[in-house]
């Protein structure tokens, strides 16, 4: 019995160290690096004049199939989750852009009227109001427009958590992407988003989470991100990452009431729009934040007042659960080999300690 | 009785005499038609009834959750805490499978049962709470090792069939299957490392959940060693719940609960207790410092109410040899720290992520959906063990 046990804990404990070892691990860590084509936006609040043009082509062309609102049939939304399968692409005709009522009287899906991001909505803009309201871009009595969407971060939390792979990073150009089959629907993402950008579909018995994808689907066609192609005053403009973040800087550091000529679009359309520069408050968002983020903003007011979540860290933030994961090896090595010993050592002593018993009971001829 | 032979055929009525045969636990006195079983029952009832309501309509349907608020009463009670809960069954599987501590083998079969019941509540709970249930075996093939999620995922598999593992020698030799009987005992010991490793990983791995969140969870429970005291306080709380339930079962079926082990289970409690309250108080004053407890309002006042509820009164309540030994202080104490720990869970789940929600305007309480469906699961983990007791051999010592 002892042999037979002794020889079944070998194995255990062998067991434990090719476990420990080839936990396929290692080489699973995001990367901090920027894309090599990585492309993005630039959203300058001072440009803006809420004419919500941008979240209207954004809702009709992210309703075709690939884009991020569409409204894939259930039954087929089912078999392939259940099947793991990639959707068929482009079969299922055009869904209907996702229009919100918000519980107005008389709206019954003619306009559209979200409030908040959300599973129908995956950008917005909002406005921010203070006393009297007069002034354009100054924080007291006056106002100012601000865009909320996913910011493709370069080390994207939401892709880090997702138990099933669900939310991914394009290798190429960066976007962060989901993938409705993979989803389990645990909302962990939400969870991890510091900006809370991923939205979920609450009343839908087979929910999906919905964010800005980057209009990732018509890259292919040669087109760009919907909001940038629709803004008429370049408050959003589409670029490459590296050149936006030079254009950022660029206004960042301008004087207040020089003229410069804002590209429209994009970076690289032509079309400039000549205008006083209004001055930027605080800093440029997305340089630093979580690690850095692919979509950047510039405002007039600080982005705390805007409401944006002030504690976010300037670091990527896979890394603080990495610390944890990385551990995770020698634990099993440790529980093994511990506990084996401990096993192994007590077992030794409790068989001596019965011997012991025995010769005492013999010894006294008690009992 | 009933002879199932009649019915089901002499194979499977044989099998269903010899599982519904409870004359070995006669002396519990046992009586399953009272108010309180049909009171479970119904609370069961009403779990079933919204689980189904889930399904059909949705999560929107059902809960008070939204996207400020993505994680509710389910994932900080039913997961969280039921998963604490459970802590208690490797803990005593380890003391006596791996460090031969004989005397807790009396208690050994209820707290392995105890913790298959925590988890399978936990299971069931997160089954319903994400919003694609059928497909939760996801994360099994589409492996993703970054996510604590995913780790969570695995254990939480793993472990429920190691603890049920653990718990069929009760069914083996309640059937008379004396090969599959020896066939377990004598991989016990490999199967009981198995599951410590698992709950080691799985307990902390839950605190950890929380690290990808600096900036949601108030820092008063932020830390980055916010996983290990998840696992401290679900030992000293897998202790309590050991201590509590064989008092109870002492008190409720007729068995005299056994001292030596109550007052070492009590001796344990205090020690971990201690480690506890040390990692917190460090936490505090080297993260958001002792102003923290007042600058954070509300929060303060329930980071205070959990430690005084779950580890200070207890600790030094039980401290003294002679409360140790006292059952009712000791049932008491044992009732705090369960209390004390869960309310640790609720507030990591839901109270300490309230601060962004609050600023823009979030709001989250429990629908009637979510509670009965939470006190449906607690029901169903007492009627179990309940059940248990009756038709398996739960306490073999007291027995014999």
């Amino acid at each position: 019995m002892t042999i037979s046990r002794r020889g079944f804990l070998k194995g255990v404990a062998s067991g434990g160290v090719v476990l420990a070892t080839g936990v396929p691990a290692a080489e699973a860590r995001m990367s901090k690096d920027l894309p090599p084509e990585a492309v993005g936006l630039l959203y300058d609040a001072t440009l803006c004049v809420g004419c919500k043009s941008c979240m209207v082509n954004c809702k009709i062309q992210n309703s075709v199939p690939g884009g991020a609102l569409y409204q894939q049939r259930m039954a087929a939304g089912v078999k392939e989750a259940l099947f793991c399968t990639r959707p068929a692409v482009a079969e299922e005709p055009t869904s209907p852009p996702t229009y919100e009522t918000t519980g107005i009287k008389g709206n019954e899906g003619i306009w559209d009227a979200p409030q908040d991001l959300t599973g129908d909505t995956i950008s917005i803009i909002k406005v921010y109001r203070n006393g009297t309201g007069e002034k354009k871009d100054a924080p007291l009595n006056g106002y100012a427009f601000f865009k909320q969407q996913c910011l493709h971060c370069i080390t994207p939390a939401c892709a880090s958590v997702c138990p099933a792979g669900a939310f991914r990073k394009d290798p190429v150009n960066g976007s962060v992407y989901y993938e409705a089959y993979r989803c389990i629907g645990c909302r962990y993402c939400q969870i991890a988003c510091p900006f809370n950008v991923p939205r979920y579909e609450w009343d839908s018995p087979w929910p999906e989470v919905r964010k800005c994808q980057l209009c990732r689907h018509r890259f292919k066609e040669g087109k760009y991100s919907a909001c940038a192609e629709s803004c008429p005053t370049g408050a959003t403009i589409f670029g490459k990452v590296t050149d936006l973040r030079a254009e950022a800087k660029k206004r960042f550091a301008m004087k207040p009431g020089t003229e410069y000529d804002f590209p429209i679009r994009t970076l690289t359309s032509g079309d400039t729009t000549l205008r006083k520069v209004a001055g930027y408050a605080d800093r440029i968002f997305g340089l630093s934040e979580a690690g850095g983020t692919q979509n950047l903003m510039l405002s007039g007011i600080s982005f705390d007042l805007l409401g944006f979540n002030k504690d976010v860290p300037n670091s990527a933030l896979p890394d603080l659960t990495w610390a944890y994961i990385a551990k995770i090896p020698w634990v099993f090595l440790g529980v093994f080999l511990g506990g084996t010993t401990l096993h192994a050592i007590t077992s030794r002593m409790h068989v001596n300690g019965k011997d012991k018993d025995k010769d005492k009971d013999k010894g006294e001829k008690h009992d | 009785m009933i002879d199932f032979t009649k019915y089901a055929g002499p194979n499977l009525g044989g099998v269903v005499n010899k599982l519904l045969d409870d004359r070995h636990s006669d002396y519990l006195g046992i009586k399953m038609d009272t108010p309180f079983t049909r009171v479970l029952v119904l609370l069961i009832l009403g779990a079933a009834f919204s689980a189904f309501y889930r399904i059909v309509y949705g999560l929107g349907a059902s809960t008070n959750l939204n996207d400020y608020w993505p994680w509710g009463l389910w994932i900080s009670f039913d997961v969280l805490g039921g998963v604490a809960m459970a802590a208690g069954g490797f803990i005593i599987a380890a003391m006596v499978y791996i460090l031969n501590w004989k005397k807790y083998k009396c208690i050994v079969r209820a707290s392995i049962l105890n913790a298959f019941f925590g988890y399978l509540l936990a299971a069931i709970s997160i089954c319903l709470d994400i919003g694609r249930s059928f497909v939760i075996w996801h994360p099994m093939v589409m492996w993703q090792v970054n996510s604590i999620m995913f780790i969570v995922a695995v254990h939480v598999v793993l472990y429920t069939s190691t603890l049920a593992t653990e718990s069929s020698p009760m069914v083996f030799e309640k059937l008379g299957l004396g090969r599959a009987l020896n066939g377990v005992n004598r991989c016990m010991v490999g199967i009981v490392l198995f599951g410590v490793l698992l709950s080691l990983l799985h307990q902390s791995s839950l605190g950890a959940v929380y690290l990808i969140a600096p900036s949601k969870l108030s820092p008063l429970w932020y830390g980055k060693y916010i996983p290990y005291m998840f696992l401290v306080s679900a030992i000293m709380m897998g202790l309590s719940m050991v201590s509590f339930e064989t008092i109870l079962t002492g008190k409720v079926f007729n068995h005299a609960p056994p001292r030596d082990v109550l007052e070492g289970l009590a001796r344990g409690i205090v020690v971990i207790g201690c480690i506890y309250i040390a990692m917190k108080v460090v936490h505090l004053v080297t993260g958001p410092g002792l102003g923290g407890l007042f600058r954070y309002g509300f929060l303060g006042f329930m980071w205070l109410l959990e430690m005084a509820v779950g580890a200070f009164i207890p600790v030094v309540l039980l401290m003294k040899k002679a409360n140790r030994r006292n059952l009712h202080v000791l049932f008491a104490a044992n009732i705090l720290v369960i209390v004390g720990v869960l309310l640790n869970r609720l507030n990591v789940g839901i109270f300490a992520v309230s601060d962004f929600p609050n600023r823009v305007g979030g709001d989250y309480f429990p629908s009637f959906m979510e509670l009965m469906l939470t006190s449906g699961m607690i029901a169903f983990a007492i009627l179990g063990f309940k059940l248990c007791a009756k038709y398996l051999n739960l306490f073999p010592q007291t027995h014999h």
